[in-house]
């Protein structure tokens, strides 16, 4: 097989990013597996269970960057328990004490402690990068410790994280030497920062392309800093709060206008709606806008600011634009790719301001439109049907009606028929989270038709177990299946254990699957761990196998039980 | 057999007859199995081989147990099924008769009933207020509050929202008798909705981003002068009470709506005062006697507004109020007299 030397194939392979190719072209033969695995510098791991840092390292001994993933996606949604798992020190401890030169840390959904962040700071001399993405457990010491001890840090970047915030210092931790910063994103804390070290930070970092303020940043800072990094990429305003009559506000216009490069634009956690103009100059140029934290940005005025945003690719907003909105971003927005629309107002059902009239209007104007996140009031069959014609390019459709079993309301049917159009006509479709009155029908479609399908989310719906049965069936490239609150029970689970294995996991809670039955699933299953988890103490009191699960997770794994679940997790 | 008839008919939907028709022309195996509630698809794309004998069985099963039910009514939903989803009821017949560990509905039965689905209605309500009840056996399975709340769209919408604590009392017997907390509930429904029933990671939102938008609101609220979306959490004291509470202004539109959510919230204080507080002179109170203490005259409910003035609640419109109001403050009527100096000197000492 071995036509070449070891340092071509070597070279051939630097060309091959993609971690599936990666993965595919270690499996050709032993000589590749060789010489992929040394080369290789950037690995992903899905579940951060399925393997153990030791054998990563053993395998990968030029890694680089690796990214990993702890808690199951429900977990966002506070459904898994507290501390259900997903630390991250181990990974860092076995990191440190190997000669892995780690550049790149990128975390979703984990459990990481100041001590681990400290310990990162300190062992990797060439660290550059930390991405946390919806993680908990640190506070703002362990950034002063990663803002002091990297010195060639190069992107922090905190998304949605539950940061405890001692308030402030920590941005003075950047030694003056600091430089290199590419990147900073604080925008998920909620504390104070000290401003003036932010401001030399800026000052001091010339190769600052993306930086995204939290709320306590004020507008007049907020103009320092423009005026100090004019070739800013991506932007993140704090707060937008300010009297459209004072010097600060013209400032701010002249700084804006300085930064020709500005492409994506988020953050306006407090906003004064009647300041939007300022913005304008630089909306023809954005290809990304995150509005979805900022309610206070609503009506007209917002519709003003859509309609400079010619280039938009990815919009994220608020359900209160309204269809009307909605039909304004039809007609401008024609290069949209990605729409997210978050509800305002969750929990209040009756009060979502966008229906199934928007979607249809967006999908009719922005026919490149891919992924979607919509939260709406309602949905009927014939928008969804219209919305497969219009846009057969979906690779991911999350849907999520605030009333979870809400019929067509024109029709009063389920919306099966709708969603089978979707899965039908769009044939590349990756992701898909459905809501609504669902019958196994709409399984059935997507058995049938979702071909591409890697991730489903299911909630409240189907009648009886063959819904599940035709997904497992139908849909090769199944790698997530979470499921909540439908009526699936022990035959679907065991009907084919051995598909577990080639899907990272699955969800299930508030099914109708017995003890027995997932204890079967483990039995014939070894590569699996299934997890019961079970607050309730359920389990301990009654070991009953018919008993019903209320929530287990299970996925494949090579390394068997972790050793760091908490009591209430049963591994079977 | 009539009941479950007129129920249909008078959900709403004439769907009694399509289905039929529907089912006849999709029916190759030539078997009609006529049942009132709309069970009688035997059309199936995936056949799996079902015997129809077997199927006739479990259907006239099915159609033994609905009746057995108390007042079960959600044959549109059946309906709705069979004309779209021929194969719905092949899998009804394969679904066998299991027992439901609290003793009410058998999954056979829930699809029957329901389609399977447990009531969204309740399931809220029941994960909600009690955390056991997240066990999933003993929430209880689809009653017939769903059906009812999906034949009308507009039922459906009232449904969802759900008295809290009233609600634990109602879920309860709903493991007993689904029909009768069904009937109270949609009356309770339509009657005022108050507070919100929420069902556990619904809608699927990220805990962060509900947070910060929370703070969002409240802080461009303050910014703008302005009700924006999102909630308007207010504190609500009570002369006597040993801790506070907090409700949403959001979720009432009439003072009235307030007035009674109020009376639930504090209801446990002034039944308790008699003992806990030793304030003399108070007899014990019963639950009748409840009402008249707020709308009556033991108590007044005072708001602190954005100037700072201890108001009474009620001389401005609903908007207005909501727009300015601070803090909810339950007075006592003698010290309310007077309400400007006096009653401010009074909250002071409180805070």
């Amino acid at each position: 097989m071995n036509y070449f030397p070891d340092e071509v194939l070597e070279h051939v392979f630097d060309f091959i990013t993609s971690h599936k190719d990666r993965n595919s072209v270690s499996l050709v033969c032993k000589s590749w597996y060789k010489i992929e695995r040394y080369s290789r510098q950037r690995v992903f791991i899905g579940n951060c269970y399925s393997i153990s840092p030791e054998r990563l390292i053993a395998r990968f001994p030029g890694l680089k960057s690796l990214t990993l993933k702890g808690k199951p996606h429900f977990a966002d949604f506070n459904l898994v328990p507290h501390d259900w798992g997903g630390f991250v020190y181990p990974w860092i401890e076995a990191l440190a004490k190997s000669r892995i030169g780690l550049e790149e840390l990128r975390l979703k959904r984990m459990v990481v402690s100041d001590e681990s962040l400290e310990l990162l700071s300190k062992s990797f001399v060439n660290f550059k990068s930390l991405v946390l993405v919806s993680c908990e457990g640190f506070t703002t010491d362990g950034l002063a410790a990663i803002a002091a001890n990297c010195r060639f840090l190069r992107e922090l970047d905190l998304q949605e994280n539950e940061v405890d915030d001692h308030r402030g210092h920590w941005l003075s931790c950047f030694p003056e030497s600091c430089t290199s910063l590419i990147s900073l994103n604080f925008a998920c804390l909620r504390g104070e920062v000290n401003l003036g070290a932010l401001e030399r930070l800026v000052s001091r970092s010339p190769n600052l392309k993306s930086l995204r303020l939290n709320r306590a940043v004020p507008l007049d800072t907020l103009q320092k800093l423009l005026m100090r990094a004019p070739q800013l990429v991506d932007l993140g305003i704090g707060s937008y709060v300010h009297d459209p009559f004072s010097e600060a506000y013209n400032k701010l216009k002249i700084a804006i206008q300085r930064c020709k490069s500005i492409r994506s634009l988020s953050g306006f956690l407090e906003v004064a709606p009647h300041c939007m103009s300022a913005i304008y100059p630089i909306c023809g140029n954005l290809t990304f806008l995150n509005l979805s934290y900022a309610p206070g940005l609503h009506g007209n005025k917002l519709m003003k600011l859509i309609q400079h945003c010619r280039k938009l690719q990815r919009l994220w907003i608020l359900d209160c634009i309204g269809d009307k909105g909605l039909g304004v971003v039809a007609l401008t927005c024609k290069e949209l790719q990605e729409l997210r629309v978050f509800p305002s107002d969750p929990f209040e059902a009756g009060n979502a301001a966008v229906t199934e009239e928007g979607l249809v209007l967006v999908s009719a104007g922005c026919t490149k439109l891919n992924s979607l996140l919509y939260f709406c009031q309602q949905m009927t069959n014939a928008a969804l049907i219209t919305v497969a014609k219009n846009c057969p390019n979906f690779i991911r459709f999350r849907l999520c009606i605030l009333d979870p079993i809400k019929p067509d309301p024109v029709t009063n049917q389920p919306l099966d028929e709708g969603f089978g159009a979707i899965v039908q006509s769009c044939k590349g479709l990756k992701r898909l989270s459905l809501s609504g009155l669902l019958t196994d029908q709409v399984f059935l479609y997507i058995g049938m038709y979702a071909e591409q399908l890697e991730m489903l989310s299911i909630a409240f719906a189907a009648d009886s177990d063959k819904g599940m049965l035709y997904v497992l069936n139908g849909c090769k490239k199944l790698r997530k299946l979470e499921i909540r609150d439908c009526p699936f029970g022990d035959s679907a689970l065991l009907e084919d254990v051995g598909k577990y294995e080639t899907m990272r996991s699955l969800w299930m809670s508030s099914c109708e699957v017995t003890l027995g039955g997932c204890k079967s699933v483990a039995e014939k299953m070894p590569t699996l761990n299934v997890e019961i988890i079970d607050e309730s103490e359920q389990m301990e009191f009654n070991l009953d196998d018919k008993q019903k699960v209320d929530k287990m997770y299970l996925y494949r794994t090579l390394v068997g039980h972790r050793k760091d679940a908490p009591e209430y997790v049963w591994i079977l | 057999m009539s009941p479950p008839l007129l129920g249909v008919e008078e959900e709403g939907q004439s769907r009694v007859s399509s289905p039929s028709v529907e089912c006849i022309s999709h029916n190759g195996l030539g078997i009609r199995e006529r049942n009132y509630l709309g069970l009688s698809d035997f059309c199936s794309v995936d056949s799996s081989g079902v015997p129809d004998d077997n199927g006739n069985n479990l259907n006239l099963k099915a159609t033994e147990l609905r009746l057995g039910l108390p007042g079960s009514q959600s044959p549109e939903r059946e309906t709705e099924h069979c004309f779209l989803n021929s194969g719905k009821l092949d899998e009804k017949t394969l679904f066998p008769l299991l027992p439901s560990k609290d003793g009410i509905c058998s999954s056979f039965q829930k699809s029957a009933v329901t389609g399977n689905k447990r009531g969204f209605s309740e399931v809220k309500g029941t994960i909600y207020t009690e955390k056991k009840w997240m066990g999933h056996g003993a929430v209880p399975d689809s009653q017939s509050l769903q059906p009812v709340s999906h034949g009308k769209y507009s039922v459906a919408q009232a449904s969802v929202k759900k008295d809290g604590p009233a609600n634990v009392v109602q879920e309860q017997p709903c493991t007993s008798n689904g029909t009768k907390v069904n009937r109270t509930d949609i009356s309770n429904n339509s009657s005022a909705p108050t507070a919100k029933a929420q069902v556990v990671g619904w809608p699927p939102i990220r805990s962060f981003r509900t947070k910060t938008l929370t703070t969002s609101s409240k802080n461009n609220d303050e910014v703008d002068g302005k009700p924006g979306p999102g909630t308007l959490f207010v504190k609500v004291s009570m002369d006597g009470a040993p801790y506070l509470r907090k409700v949403d202004l959001r979720m009432y539109s009439t003072y009235q709506e307030l007035s009674s959510a109020l009376e639930k919230m504090f209801s446990c204080f002034t039944l308790g005062q008699c003992g806990a507080h030793g304030t003399p002179g108070k007899e014990i109170l019963s639950e009748s006697k409840l009402k008249d203490l707020l709308h009556g005259s033991e108590y007044v409910l005072t708001y602190e507004d954005k100037d700072g003035d201890w108001m009474l609640v009620g001389d401005v419109p609903w908007e207005m109020f909501i727009e300015t109001c601070r803090r909810l403050k339950i007075m006592k009527s003698a010290d309310a007299i007077g309400l400007a100096p006096k009653a401010m000197d009074k909250s002071k000492k409180d805070c």
